[in-house]
């Protein structure tokens, strides 16, 4: 189960990176979103995948039952799904208004700050 | 009780953020409040050096969970002496601000994003945690996002998403990095991570490849070499005001990331570390510099140098010895002040001016001669000329890296010196004292000469303060210098930060916090 989800976030991650070097800009949203959900899928993987035993402390008991799923990664995980969200929206303004302004989607037009 | 002197810096910014976003409307409201709120930072961050000096370890846990399991926030003095320069640099550049950004962008929300940006900063300085450590990056990362492309020009959109995307891909390498960590050593608190990977001795070697991660993405933040070209493409574009900052305090965040990664998380394996680091600094040293000489416009120029003096910076932690980390701690907090008060003063050509591309701009030094003796001194402190603070910090390096043999590094480190002292002398000698073109008018983006006599007497005195601690620091820079020795000395050993964080008992440091049996045994 641990090897499928690695070779899930590996091909996630190549094509995350392979849409990021593609010459329309709107990719780059797209590229950053799959590099995010392979990003977060790794950390969450990070804990080990125990399913169906959430950690919840039985009435009584001071510890939940050995083995249990990880809270600590998924916590992670969860922040760093927020924080992608607020940026992945701002990117997609920022994308919007700079295509805008550029007046084309090919990112070789983008070149006015380096002149 | 003391502890709580560690929220202080961060409270005070986003109380007045929160405070600011209620009055957006009010010009004044926020040109005030913003000045206020960052003042208030600055106060509360000297207080925080003066206890941190004291103590040694300020260390507060979050929520009265003992570390490991809670989020502990550490100020060595390496911390406090960062964010009080950083602090200072806020209330400096948001006066500064108060004359230079338009209403426009006032009306949009600046103050209170200069203030979380501010927040996030020395939230990155203070936190003890790794994932915080993310957060805290994203915070700073996604406010300066928006201040960079508020004004909606085609050149800030342009710039800002290069930066965007570039820091995005940095975010994901660290998220990465972080969440690999977790999984083989199970724990983020810094001081945990950095007893574990210790114990273990030559097992340690297993987090290298999550630590190249992590290395990548502060490399990235801290504009290393080949990392950083996300920087001369994008700090040219918004307003004096807002590179200003972000000069002053965006890559140093990313270069106190790199001296806690190599002081203290991965302390063991810097034998692993220490080549690339010496040859991806003078790399950038390098780049930095011949960069900046094929440039003509002024921040574009400055943009370059803060690439090549970070190549200094990070060499001194490559060195790794006391007198290194105490030359680049002082080469931190010198250079923090110099390359703003640089921008900065380039703003205030370009208010003058219009443009700051040195063919168009001339004769500063007969039209404003005040301006030229406010330019000459970060200048060659920059260039490294005694006896100002440029000089004293180059020399510590220098000095460390002849201790060390490290020759390449001894010959970098000067060569990329006279280049650096060229690029000034480049832009003395065309802004400031060839006559001026006879075809450039007076081509000011503010048209009525009062206007620009009121926004120069809120631009000009950031700058002179900025000045005279430049100055200051280069000729009475002692205490300053056995300040980041004592710093240093911290960093040197890592063992005193597991203490203080991990068996607080054991220190006189007061907080709250539990005392709890931890297995990690004795340190």
């Amino acid at each position: 189960m641990d090897f499928k989800m690695a070779l899930l976030i590996g091909v996630l991650f190549s094509c995350g990176v392979y849409c990021l070097l593609r010459r329309s800009v709107v990719r780059i949203v797209i590229g950053v979103s799959l590099l995010s959900t392979g990003a977060n899928l790794l950390v969450f993987l990070s804990g080990g995948l125990t399913p169906g035993r959430p950690p919840m402390v039985a009435p009584g008991a001071k510890v939940p039952e050995a083995p249990f799923a990880d809270p600590l990664p998924q916590a992670m995980v969860l922040t760093a799904i927020v924080i992608g969200l607020g940026l992945t929206a701002y990117l997609l303004t920022l994308v919007f208004r700079a295509h805008e302004a550029v007046g084309s989607d090919d990112i070789n037009a983008f070149d006015n700050t380096e002149k | 009780m003391y502890a709580y002197a560690i929220l202080l810096p961060l409270l005070i910014p986003i109380i007045g953020a929160v405070c600011l976003l209620i009055g957006a409307q009010s010009i004044r409201a926020q040109q005030i409040g913003g000045v206020f709120f960052s003042g208030l930072t600055f106060i509360a961050s000297l207080v925080l050096v003066q206890l941190a000096d004291e103590i040694g370890y300020v260390v507060l846990q979050s929520g009265g969970w003992a570390a490991p399991f809670g989020i502990t926030l550490v100020a060595d003095r390496f911390a406090a002496i960062m964010v009080a320069v950083s602090s200072f640099m806020g209330v400096a550049v948001a006066y500064y601000a108060v004359g230079e950004i338009d209403d426009q962008r006032l009306k949009r929300y600046f103050f209170p994003l200069y203030l979380v940006l501010l927040f996030g900063v020395n939230g990155a300085f203070l936190t003890g945690d790794l994932f915080n450590l993310y957060v805290w990056f994203e915070v700073m990362l996604i406010a300066s996002f928006v201040l960079m492309s508020i004004g909606g020009k085609k050149n800030e959109l342009e710039g800002g998403l290069k930066y965007v995307s570039l820091n995005l891909v940095a975010s994901m390498f660290f998220l990465v990095g972080a969440g690999l960590i977790y999984g083989k050593t199970g724990t983020l608190n810094m001081a945990d991570i950095a007893a574990k990977v210790g114990a273990a001795g030559d097992d340690g070697t297993q987090v290298l490849p999550a630590a190249m991660l992590l290395f990548v993405a502060f490399g990235v933040k801290a504009a290393l070499f080949p990392f950083f070209f996300w920087l001369p493409s994008s700090y040219h574009t918004p307003p004096p005001a807002v590179s200003a900052i972000f000069a002053g305090l965006l890559t140093k965040v990313g270069v106190y990331a790199l001296f806690r990664f190599h002081t203290l998380l991965f302390e063991s394996l810097f034998s692993h570390f220490q080549l690339l680091l010496i040859v991806l600094s003078i790399l950038t040293m390098v780049t930095g510099v011949l960069g900046a000489a094929s440039h003509f416009e002024m921040r574009r120029i400055l943009s370059f140098h803060i690439i090549s003096q970070i190549g200094y910076m990070t060499v001194a932690l490559a060195i790794m010895t006391p007198l290194a980390l105490a030359s680049g701690i002082f080469y931190l907090v010198h250079h923090i002040i110099v390359k703003t008060n640089l921008f900065l003063i380039s703003g205030i050509v370009v208010r003058m001016r219009g443009t700051d591309d040195l063919a168009k701009v001339g004769g500063l030094v007969k039209t404003a001669p005040w301006l030229a003796v406010l330019f000459f001194i970060p200048a060659f402190s920059l260039g490294g000329i005694p006896p100002l603070s440029g000089f004293w910090a180059k020399l510590g390096v220098v000095a460390a890296a002849i201790e060390a043999s490290l020759w390449w590094v001894v010959v970098a480190a000067l060569l990329v010196g006279v280049l650096t002292l060229y690029s000034m002398t480049k832009i003395w000698g065309e802004a400031f004292w060839k006559a001026a073109p006879k075809d450039a008018e007076d081509m000011s983006p503010v048209r009525e000469p009062e206007k620009v006599k009121r926004d120069l007497f809120w631009m000009v005195p950031p700058v002179v303060v900025m000045v005279l601690a430049t100055a200051v620091i280069g000729l009475f820079g002692n205490p300053l210098f056995e300040y980041t020795e004592r710093a240093a000395a911290q960093l040197i050993d890592p063992g005193g930060y597991q203490k203080a964080v991990l068996f607080p008992e054991r220190q006189n440091v007061i907080g709250p916090y539990d005392k709890k049996e931890l297995s990690t045994g004795d340190l």
